[in-house]
């Protein structure tokens, strides 16, 4: 069996929680694999980082280069072209980094390449066999991929549960020198922080949250009736924003906002991993869709098959008549 | 600026429940409803918004066959220049490589100073534009959000990263950008548009148009490959209220209520 590693993301001296995630994933392909973790950087955030990993993996090749301070996608996949011995199967974490760096990683070690793997069926023959979402996470597929002149994997963000430190011992290989100078079509300029927004939804206990079933911009003030009439908060789903129906701050979502609500309305929302990735702390979670097959209703704790456009108006007309009352 | 945008036709998840045919080998295909890749219409749009800026064409390539020239149309009733059609029985089966292989043979015929694709197919992996960017030797980036023209053969991108932030990126010219969704609001395309481009010519490309062998490509050549489509077994999975609406919303708001959500 080919020799695995895992790409460690990590900022500030800290490695992502997808590097414990890798390694799970690893020892699923090859039990008896003692997964190696690569990682670039500089200075002393990537020593941190390496002696973190240390816990997890026996053993940790660095790669040291004042270019790669700022992870630039294409400055790392030269890097990593001179050091990876050929035939080998290198597992990325599948978010914006690695959505960046993988593909072409993958053509310039002539290996295969599978994305946004959930888990791994096993390995038969020369064919890693590996399960993957299609349609939204409406259904899922079996992928075969010939991993004999090695592969590039892109591993789903908790997706693995990383596991006890099986196997740590943390032997750190300085393999900087391999790597020489570097330069890119591509330059990094800077981090544009988010705005802000008129309404924080990450403080609110209960969020009215929408999806592509509202349908249209006007309809949005149907959730906002009921979120007033319940002192909530209306938050959205990416398509939402996407069509500019609401803002940027509203949406929950790996690319938008974690919110920590006790309870969580989704309504018109289909419930793709990304949306799910911005729920935490385990909200009760309340599902409304007219489509009964949709992803959500895995996931909920409470599921209406309806249609939100008629459903949310006599929901808030109850809460309204219930206010009134007390 | 000369623009190539790379699209596909799929099936539209927003208009269709997907479910698995009988061999579970595939989806039910014949009641779907396809259109445009989501990604890949605002990649259009985007072309389309550049060349009005700095002047230029937009070309709108597919991989596919016959069925799939609907979606040229469309997006040359957007206000495409050109659509082109790339097409041969020997790309059937073909993996991401074999596309992005495909792709970049067509590329390399003509001039174009800036590729875009959509960042991702309902039924895709992210992965053609960075490796028809590796390809071709041209810088990459992905999940781009804005795109501005810079003087002497440069574009400021930005790309969406966590929590909304933006990382701001220079890059050369010529480029492959990964579009996604929500970067622009993409007009709207009548009956009547695509009524007026029904008869323009589109110009078909075949495996030996592009020097293309049998074994660069198609399902000979491909080191992926799905072997089934199954629904995963659910986890606890919601519990369904089945009552009538008046039912449903008195358990809702006494749910809320008993959760801390009603003060």
């Amino acid at each position: 069996m080919a020799r695995i590693f895992a790409y460690i993301v990590h900022k500030a001296g800290v490695p992502d929680d997808s590097a414990f995630e890798l390694a799970a994933a690893a020892r699923k392909i090859d039990g008896a694999a003692s997964p190696t973790a690569i990682l670039t950087g500089w200075g002393a955030d990537l020593d941190a980082a390496c002696k973190t990993l240390g816990a997890s993996y026996p053993e940790i090749w660095k790669i040291a280069n004042e270019a790669l301070a700022y992870p630039n996608a294409e400055l790392v996949r030269k890097a990593l072209v001179k050091v990876l011995p050929s035939g080998s199967i290198v597992l990325v974490p599948h978010e914006h980094f690695g959505i960046d760096l993988a593909p072409g990683l993958s053509i310039k070690t002539n290996s295969a390449f599978v994305s946004d793997v959930l888990d791994i069926a096993g390995v038969e023959g020369a064919d890693l066999k590996v399960v993957r979402q299609e349609f939204g996470g409406q259904v899922s597929a079996h992928v075969r991929c010939d991993i004999s002149s090695g592969a590039v994997v892109t591993i789903r963000p908790g997706a693995f549960k990383a596991g006890e430190a099986a196997s740590g011992g943390g032997l750190v290989v300085d393999k900087s020198n391999e790597v020489g100078a570097l330069a890119a079509g591509r330059r990094y300029l800077e981090t544009v922080v988010a705005e802000a927004g008129d309404v924080d939804i990450t403080k609110y206990n209960v969020l009215v949250s929408i999806g592509r079933g509202i349908q249209e911009k006007d309809n949005v003030a149907i959730a906002q009736e009921l979120a007033d009439a319940m002192g909530a908060a209306v938050s959205c789903s990416r398509p939402v924003v996407d069509a500019k129906w609401m803002e940027k701050s509203r949406q929950v979502g790996s690319s938008g906002k974690t919110v920590k609500p006790k309870v969580y309305l989704a309504c018109g929302i289909s419930g793709s991993f990304q949306h799910l990735a911005g729920l935490k702390g385990s909200p009760f979670l309340i599902a409304i869709n007219k489509n009964p097959k949709a992803p959500i209703f895995q996931v909920a704790d409470v599921g209406i098959v309806d249609d939100i456009l008629e459903f949310l108006p006599e929901l808030t007309n109850k809460v309204r008549e219930m206010r009134s009352v007390a | 600026m000369e623009i190539l945008v790379c699209a596909r036709r799929v099936p539209d998840t927003s208009e269709n429940e997907i479910q698995l045919n009988s061999a579970g080998d595939d989806i039910e295909r014949d009641e779907l409803v396809y259109s445009i890749n989501e990604a890949d219409n605002y990649a259009v749009e985007e072309a389309l918004q550049i060349v009005a800026r700095v002047g230029g064409n937009v070309t709108v390539a597919t991989v596919g066959g016959e069925d799939d020239e609907e979606i040229l149309r469309r997006e040359m009733a957007m206000g495409a220049n050109h659509g082109v059609m790339i097409s041969d029985e020997a790309f059937s089966g073909s993996d991401g490589r074999g596309i992005a292989t495909i792709l970049k043979a067509f590329v390399q015929k003509g001039h174009y100073d800036l590729i875009l694709t959509g960042i991702q197919a309902e039924d895709g992996g992210a992965q053609v534009g960075g490796m028809l960017a590796a390809l071709l030797d041209y810088p990459f980036a992905s999940l781009v959000n804005s795109i501005e023209v810079l003087e002497g053969k440069k574009l400021k991108v930005s790309r969406e990263i966590a929590g909304g932030n933006k990382e701001m990126n220079e890059i050369d010219l010529p480029c492959v950008l990964s579009i996604q969704t929500g970067i622009n609001e993409p007009r709207y395309v009548g009956m009547k548009g695509i009524r007026q481009v029904a008869s323009v010519p589109i110009p078909t490309f075949s495996a030996s148009d592009l020097g293309l062998g049998a074994n660069a490509v198609g399902e000979a050549a491909a080191k992926v490959k799905r072997v089934d489509y199954f629904v995963p077994a659910l986890g606890k999975g919601a519990e369904i209220l089945r009552g009538t609406r008046e039912e449903n919303i008195n358990k809702v708001l006494e749910l809320v209520a008993a959760k801390g959500g009603l003060k």
